[in-house]
């Protein structure tokens, strides 16, 4: 989905704010939700894929104004909530007022197109233009973009796929590289950028 | 172990909503309050930039050591003990007189956990995610790191994975010292590129 999530190139965030020293944890309740996610995966109620995209479903305000682990804690009892462990009613009951949790999944099934053709250190590739509505690792700023592939990485489940069906399809993972002219265009600051994209994402350029 | 678990008055709305969830989850049956602490202590504790700043180090004094690091970072950071979850498989790039490099993860927050720990506030916030992709060089001005304009920047947004391991150069005049103090000068901000 093209999400708020989705910030690679956006415009309009200033400076980031640097703390010395910062502390791992800033609040208990931090240290807690930390905790309780990781716990939860050892439940099974979310794979990879399926708990980022619980976080990508949040609000879009909401997620730009709650604090990183708020995040998972929404994510997690959005997904502890579809896997029937817990209930709205419940969560709400305990916490004494409104647990707001992310909104449901587009579209199950997503239409995710399978792969054009596989590829090899330096050859040009061409990220597709493909809008999900679900889940995908597939950055906003690189699609249509032309890049020049320098790793080949093992195949690994494919994002688009197991975060919305309890199916693992393996494709290789390529390192892309990037100018910044191409992303950016003409005036971008001189730099290279690269990209880790799943087979399905590319085509020859 | 957290003092507060059964202080439910006077909370904020989002610790009201996380002691809710613990307490109901610990209630089923599903986890244990003494499980959420055991893992959190681990990241508190034995998981952070001290170990890769070991891994730094050794790459600087052994020679070998630094040529399996760039081949096979997974196995390489292996052989000092380190591994686990975000840690399966692991890049290593290498900083030098011509080239800088920089990680981010614009999508989430994507960080090799068993070398770092988890990751501090700027490296998940918008700022810095939505900047080090367009603007690398004006970002890391901002924050401290004034690269001369010959010198190469590499960004890689460790977007499925691989996640990435800086290797910083070695301070000039570091050339007496040993394994733990070259250890000890070696900081997070360097291993995510911020730093030069």
């Amino acid at each position: 989905m093209d999400g708020i999530h989705d910030l690679g190139g956006r415009e309009g965030f200033g400076t980031p704010e640097v703390e010395l020293d910062e502390p791992v944890f800033h609040h208990d309740w931090e240290r807690r939700a930390c905790g309780l996610t990781f716990c939860a995966f050892g439940l099974g109620v979310a794979n990879g894929g399926q708990f980022r995209h619980s976080i990508e479903r949040m609000d879009a305000t909401h997620y730009l104004t709650s604090r990183y682990y708020e995040h998972w804690l929404t994510g997690i009892a959005t997904r502890l909530v579809e896997t029937g462990k817990v209930t709205v009613a419940e969560l709400e009951a305990r916490a004494g007022g409104r647990f707001p949790l992310s909104r449901p999944v587009a579209a199950w099934g997503v239409a995710s197109l399978p792969p054009v053709a596989s590829f090899a250190v330096g050859d040009a590739v061409r990220v597709r233009e493909v809008h999900t509505r679900g889940h995908t690792r597939c950055p906003l700023y690189v699609r249509g973009r032309r890049g020049t592939v320098v790793r080949v990485d093992d195949a690994a489940s494919v994002p688009d796929v197991e975060a919305h069906a309890d199916e693992r399809v393996l494709e290789p993972i390529y390192s892309v590289r990037f100018e910044s002219r191409e992303l950016w265009g003409p005036d971008a600051e001189r730099a290279e950028v690269h990209v880790d994209l799943w087979q399905r994402y590319l085509e020859p350029a | 172990m957290s003092e507060d678990h059964h202080h439910p008055l006077e909370q904020s709305p989002i610790e009201q909503r996380v002691h809710a969830l613990e307490e109901l989850l610990v209630e089923k049956g599903y986890v244990t309050h003494e499980a959420i602490d055991a893992i959190v202590q681990r990241y508190e504790e034995s998981i952070g930039p001290m170990n890769g700043a070991r891994v730094v180090a050794r790459a600087w004094t052994d020679p070998a050591y630094r040529e399996r690091l760039l081949a096979d970072g997974t196995a390489a950071i292996a052989e000092l003990g380190f591994g686990g979850p975000e840690g399966d498989h692991m890049v290593v790039v290498e900083n030098t007189e011509q080239v800088h490099n920089l990680v981010v993860c614009t999508l989430c927050s994507c960080y090799p956990w068993p070398v770092l720990g988890l990751p501090p506030d700027w490296y998940k916030s918008a700022p810095y995610r939505s900047r080090a992709v367009r603007e690398p060089r004006a970002l890391l001005r901002e924050m401290g790191t004034d690269l001369p304009d010959d010198v190469d920047v590499r960004v890689w947004d460790s977007s499925a994975e691989v996640r990435y391991l800086v290797l910083p150069q070695r301070p000039p005049g570091t050339e007496g010292l040993g394994e733990e103090a070259l250890a000890a000068l070696v900081t997070r901000d360097a291993m995510i590129g911020v730093a030069r």
